[in-house]
């Protein structure tokens, strides 16, 4: 009688895994949707993913975020077959197509504890520019202020730079950050912090416990109804980019996300559907 | 034409700053940075992890040897991002209690220091079992105390597994990002004080690969070039260590 070795049997089952794996990828790949870009699309397009998966079996929607830049690159490059991108397209980014999916804010935040309620565009330019460094020159408490800000490729950056006409060399921060729970993390770490996210992902925040609070600008309340009704003067358009016009899974993956069918999804995350 | 060469060299070091919009690529702040976090974690880890490994093996009791080792064994396994999500909700608010930002080099270097102790402890402790009991009761026979024993005979003998476990934590303490990223701060400024936010070549890469695109994009490849130069650096120094002693 002929004895196996563990050995042998290890390499046999090995194997097995690796042919099986081989055609796991083959059917994979014929029905994958890599979407890559803004964080503050990213936990839409996953919720939006999640249900598309479970309408079409067999489909896989992989979403990774790394800014509203990289989403538009990885488009054009081929690397993700949609782009998400948290503002317009530029001129310079021709060749793609954006299609716009909901509307969102971008908003100030504070730590809930910081008694302070309100800032005026002119202080918030001036807390960003190192001009003001403390609470107390604004009614708040001694205590330093912390500047969050967020880097570069970020479109909420470039947004938050534009509205209030500031250049990024200008800015002194204190931290830096890259997604957009990162800087609600850091605010609701810090009693001194102020930083600027999507108004949907901090509303969301807030509404779950986490404690922060959003500031109103020039007076009108950073809420998902503001933006929705047009009165928030810091609003953008959430997009799906795709190099060219989008075919097969991608076009029924972006008429799926700009559907009436996934309204619900949009408000849970507390951005405003598109008008219809 | 080579003199247009090391000018280009040069404005990696001696720039005005790192502003990839208007083509200034200087990475001399970010280098300082991350040779002060990883120096500043062995300097904590290395004492601690020797130290802790000395416990284990010279005058720990018998039934805290297995549970201490499995629990080093666990705390190298965890991957940096947790450490990294732990010490941003954790840790950042708690030295921004005492000093803020919170979010600084000083957390930085204990997080990886954090990192980095699990391995030299377990390097050490292994380090310190291929000293020959020979050599140990030689000692004892001659008289020596227990602390003599071990500061005098066991470590001067495990001193190049020591040293290599070191290393293997230096290594890796320079190539941290993740954890890096979110509790450093991420500013790109010389750090003047411990409690200055800073950016390291590492988080640096994270950030800004995912958009860069030309000169940008290879200025980051340059920065991590220059981590690999630095790390193979440390690896020939160890081994010159090595062979002088053995010399």
């Amino acid at each position: 009688m002929k004895i196996i070795s563990m050995q042998k049997i290890w390499q046999l089952v090995l194997l097995v895994c690796f042919l099986a794996g081989l055609t796991n990828n083959a059917l994979a790949d014929k029905k994958k949707l890599v979407l890559t870009g803004s964080s503050t699309v990213a936990p839409l397009a996953l919720e939006i993913g999640k249900r598309f998966e479970k309408l079409n079996p067999g489909v896989r929607i992989d979403v990774q975020s790394g800014g509203s830049t990289r989403g538009v690159k990885d488009a054009r490059a081929g690397l993700a077959d949609i782009g998400m991108a948290s503002r317009e397209l530029k001129p310079e980014e021709g060749g793609l197509m954006a299609y716009r999916i909901a509307m969102d804010g971008i908003g100030i935040i504070l730590h809930r504890k910081n008694p302070v309620q309100a800032l005026s565009d002119k202080q918030i330019k001036a807390i960003y520019t190192g001009k003001i460094t403390n609470w107390q020159q604004l009614g708040g408490e001694d205590r330093k202020i912390t500047v969050v800000n967020k880097a570069e490729g970020r479109s909420t950056l470039e947004l938050f730079l534009n509205h209030f006409q500031l250049q990024n060399p200008a800015i002194h921060a204190q931290v830096v950050i890259g997604d957009n729970e990162q800087g609600i993390k850091t605010v609701a770490g810090n009693i001194g912090a102020i930083g600027y996210v999507s108004i949907g992902t901090a509303e969301y925040d807030e509404a779950h416990g986490t404690l922060i609070r959003l500031l109103p600008m020039a007076g009108v309340p950073a809420t998902v109804a503001n933006v929705r009704a047009g009165r928030f003067p810091l609003s953008r358009p959430l997009n799906l980019v795709s190099k060219g016009a989008p075919t097969g899974l991608a076009k029924r993956f972006i008429e799926f996300a700009q559907s009436a069918a996934v309204d619900d999804l949009v408000t849970a995350q507390y951005f405003a559907p598109l008008a219809r | 034409m080579a003199d247009a060469g090391w000018r280009r060299l040069g404005a990696f070091f001696f720039g005005e700053g790192w502003f990839p919009s208007s083509g200034q690529f200087s990475l001399l702040a970010m280098l300082w940075a991350t040779l002060a976090a990883s120096v500043g974690a062995l300097l904590i880890a290395v004492p601690l992890g020797v130290l802790s490994a000395v416990f284990s093996r010279f005058y720990s009791p018998r039934w805290l040897v297995t549970p201490m080792r499995k629990v080093m064994v666990m705390l190298a396994g965890i991957p940096s991002v947790v450490y990294g999500l732990w010490g941003l909700t954790v840790l950042v608010p708690l030295i921004g209690r005492w000093e803020p930002p919170g979010a600084s080099l000083f957390s930085a270097i204990l997080i990886l220091a954090l990192m980095i102790l699990p391995t030299v402890a377990l390097t050490s402790e292994a380090a310190l079992a291929t000293v020959s009991t020979a050599n140990l009761q030689g000692a004892a026979a001659l008289g020596l105390s227990r602390k003599g024993i071990v500061f005098g005979v066991a470590l001067p003998s495990a001193r190049v597994g020591i040293l290599t476990g070191a290393l293997l934590a230096a290594m890796r303490a320079l190539g941290e990002t993740m954890a890096v990223l979110m509790v450093a701060g991420n500013v790109v400024q010389t750090p003047s004080s411990l409690f200055d936010p800073v950016r390291t070549l590492t988080a640096n890469i994270a950030l800004e690969m995912p958009y860069a695109a030309g000169d940008h994009r290879a200025a980051l490849f340059a920065s991590g070039f220059l981590l690999m130069l630095i790390v193979t650096l440390l690896a020939w120094l160890a081994s010159r260590g090595g062979v002088h002693e053995h010399a």
